[in-house]
């Protein structure tokens, strides 16, 4: 997995609440074998006005100039900041594949769906929680600051805004440790092989129903 | 020793080594599989050389692509096509049992696991899919993963997990006639909100609950992750125990007996103590309607509309108006006065045999209302069909103009040929009311499936109790 430390990059508001997994990525991109390629179907509904299909070339489909990664001041963005509940419903992973293949390393939102929330870290993307007062901030900031970039750094648990001023987070010791060095977390639980085939021997003798074939 | 609640329990029996940093290896006894999200999975064992820990302990079908029309022809879709056959190629190669397509046993995930008795009380179950947390009702815990963790627990047969905090959700007293384990799961969600939830495990609990088949305590578990908790779960009772007794794939002899014992520990200590308890009255709920474009926007049958005006919150008041817009609807229009223009009675939280008898008890003798141009009625499995069909209910839905399908997720979130056309309006007996999530520009209202049933025939919501 790609390792997070430290990110410097240009803010894009998404000014919803409940942003759910439907909306990042809509069910028929789905369809797809690949971990890879989902960028180009990032918000779809939202994003083109026409209705998109798996494999289909998006450079000639007509884009909804409405929608905030369409407009020419967020194109490069790689901080997204949203509201309240971020990544609800599914629990697709494609949600965070999509946000990571259209080039986001960030996601700062009031709070996040469990999940979606988890599902992050496993893909090299960093959501942070700031409070909802620090979001309408950052909100309003964006809005009036064209270019307005943010760099978060995480061994050091802050996000820097351009006037110096640092805002903390909170992060889990664990999350934090496995997303700054990129661990393989399935190469780390297989050292503890043994203690999972010790449990696996105390679970037969106790409830032996649990490994009929 | 402390009281412990449900959680604490199957928590606790499951912790293979706490970690240093807080987190914990947790065991887990049960894994299913579909063909959305495993794909990639698989893929990343091979790539890293790596096999399942242990394959009896995996249960695949497929469910979410699967067309609910003739399938002897196979599937039309190349792109569904491919991935239902990744899936049946994956679990020959890997030697996972699997339902493949045309097994009588084929079913929606969460529909099958409970009904083979794959998925057992004191189970931890997990599968890449959000509406796991229906097998809670087993008194299990069980959430949803994705597919980095799908992965994880083939290869591991665990998961790194951090213990959230409890939460008790009781419903006090009974509920009155016609109001369904649906109407119940959609009141708790408007009252908690969808966020409510968030970093908990939620326990359901009260009389009313209590009073619920296994069936309703599934419906209702099935929506814990809409009211934003990964797992829902119901402390074994009689209930429970029966339900079990000869599922295939549930102990027999001596195990049985061993395991009932077992089972009838698993309910919270009298005096244990969640972090948080909520209380819910259930003889005030009434039969409930989803207004919105979230599960927490939902009102009783009787109430309208609701004005954003009306709103406090900034961000929710935003939200409101552009369900509102979403969904083209009025504030202060009587829920009564919405037509709809097709109708689905079926997914994980609706599709099993007591929902399709609740739904052709108010069917029966009666036909569609001509405005409703597609009434639909997918049962879970293969075997609720064949249940429902030994019982003559898909004959009065037959009869009635509504279509009889083949099991599988269908229109819940139509990556099938089922869907809604843009600005379509649905009664939706499935979890989720999001914008686009039946189809692009479609409408959902969610309802229990004799709300959807009496919405078909009379051609726009109405209140079951007086229909
Ligand atoms: S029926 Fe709907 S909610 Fe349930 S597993 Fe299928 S798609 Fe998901």
């Amino acid at each position: 997995m790609r390792a997070f430390t430290r990110h410097e990059g240009l803010v894009a508001p998404l000014d919803r609440a409940n942003v759910d997994t439907d909306a990042i990525i809509p069910k028929q991109f789905l369809k797809s074998v690949k971990r890879t390629g989902f960028g180009p179907y990032l918000f779809d509904e939202w994003r083109y006005l026409d209705h998109g299909e798996p494999g289909q070339d998006c450079s000639a489909r007509p884009l909804n100039p409405d929608f905030v990664l369409n407009q020419e001041r967020y194109r490069e963005a790689s901080i997204l900041l949203t509201r309240r509940n971020f990544g609800c419903g599914s629990s697709r992973e494609h949600a965070p594949w999509a946000l990571e293949d259209f080039g986001f390393r960030a996601i700062i939102a009031p709070s996040f769906a469990d999940i979606f929330y988890n599902n992050c870290f496993k893909n090299g993307l960093l959501p942070i929680v700031l409070s909802e007062g620090t979001v309408d901030r950052l909100f309003r900031a964006v809005e009036e600051t064209p270019g307005y970039r943010l760099t978060v750094d995480l061994p050091a648990q802050t996000v820097a805004m351009p006037c110096g001023e640092l805002i903390d987070f909170e992060i889990d010791g664990f999350r934090k440790h496995m997303l700054v060095e990129g661990l393989d977390e399935i190469a780390l639980t297989l050292q503890h092989a043994d203690a999972i085939r010790a449990y696996e021997e105390r679970r037969r003798r106790e409830a032996p129903w649990l490994f009929r074939a | 020793m402390t009281a412990r609640t449900l959680y604490d329990k199957l928590w606790d029996a499951h912790v293979v080594r706490d970690n240093e940093d807080g987190t914990a290896l947790i065991y887990i006894d049960r894994h299913l599989v579909h063909e959305v999200t495993s794909p990639q999975a698989f893929e990343g064992l091979r790539l890293e050389n790596r096999r399942p820990w242990r394959t009896d302990a995996n249960l695949a079908v497929a469910d979410h692509n699967v067309p609910t029309t003739d399938r002897s022809h196979g599937i039309a879709d190349p792109v569904s096509r491919l991935q239902i056959e990744t899936l049946d190629e994956n679990c020959r190669s890997f030697g996972i049992t699997e339902f493949a397509m045309n097994d009588p046993r084929q079913g929606i995930v969460h529909v099958i696991g409970p009904e083979q008795g794959a998925t057992l009380p004191g189970m931890t179950v997990v599968c890449g899919d959000s509406h796991t947390s229906t097998h809670g009702a087993m008194g299990a815990l069980a959430h949803g993963i994705g597919t980095s963790e799908v992965e994880h627990v083939l290869a591991t047969q665990t998961l790194v997990q951090k213990k959230s905090l409890r939460m008790l959700v009781s419903v006090d007293g009974s509920v009155r006639p016609s109001v369904s384990a649906k109407d119940i799961a959609l009141a708790i969600i408007g009252r908690m909100g969808t966020a409510g939830g968030t970093g908990y495990a939620i326990e359901f609990g009260g009389d009313a609950i209590r009073a619920l088949s296994m069936e309703g305590r599934m419906t209702v578990c099935n929506m814990a992750i809409e009211a934003g908790a990964r797992c829902g779960m119901v402390a074994v009772d009689d209930t429970t125990i029966e339900y079990f007794r000869g599922r295939p794939f549930a102990p027999t002899g001596e195990q049985w007996d061993q395991a009932v014992a077992y089972w009838r520990t698993l309910h919270s200590d009298p005096d244990a103590e969640f972090d948080r308890v909520v209380h819910l009255d259930a003889a005030s709920i009434e039969p409930q309607v989803s207004w919105g474009t979230s599960p927490e926007m939902v009102v009783p049958v009787s109430g309208q509309v609701p004005n954003p005006f009306r709103e406090t919150d900034p961000v929710r008041r935003t939200s409101m108006a552009r369900a509102l817009e979403y969904m083209a609807l009025e504030p202060g229009t009587p829920i009564t006065a919405i037509a709809v223009d097709k109708v689905f009675i079926g997914s994980c939280t609706n599709s099993r045999i007591e929902d399709l008898r609740a739904a052709a008890a108010v069917v029966r003798g009666r036909s569609k209302a001509d405005n409703v141009k597609l009434a639909l009625v997918v049962p879970g499995s293969g075997l609720v069909k064949r249940q429902a069909e030994a019982e003559g209910l898909d004959r009065i839905f037959t009869d009635a103009g509504f279509e009889w399908r083949q099991p599988g997720c269908s229109m819940c979130l139509a990556m099938n040929a089922d869907r809604l056309e843009p600005g379509e309006r649905c009664a939706s007996t499935s979890n989720r009311n999001f914008e686009g999530r039946q189809g692009q520009g479609g409408r959902t209202h969610l309802v229990s499936p004799a709300m959807a049933a009496a919405a078909a025939i009379a051609g726009h919501f109405v209140d079951v109790r007086e229909f």
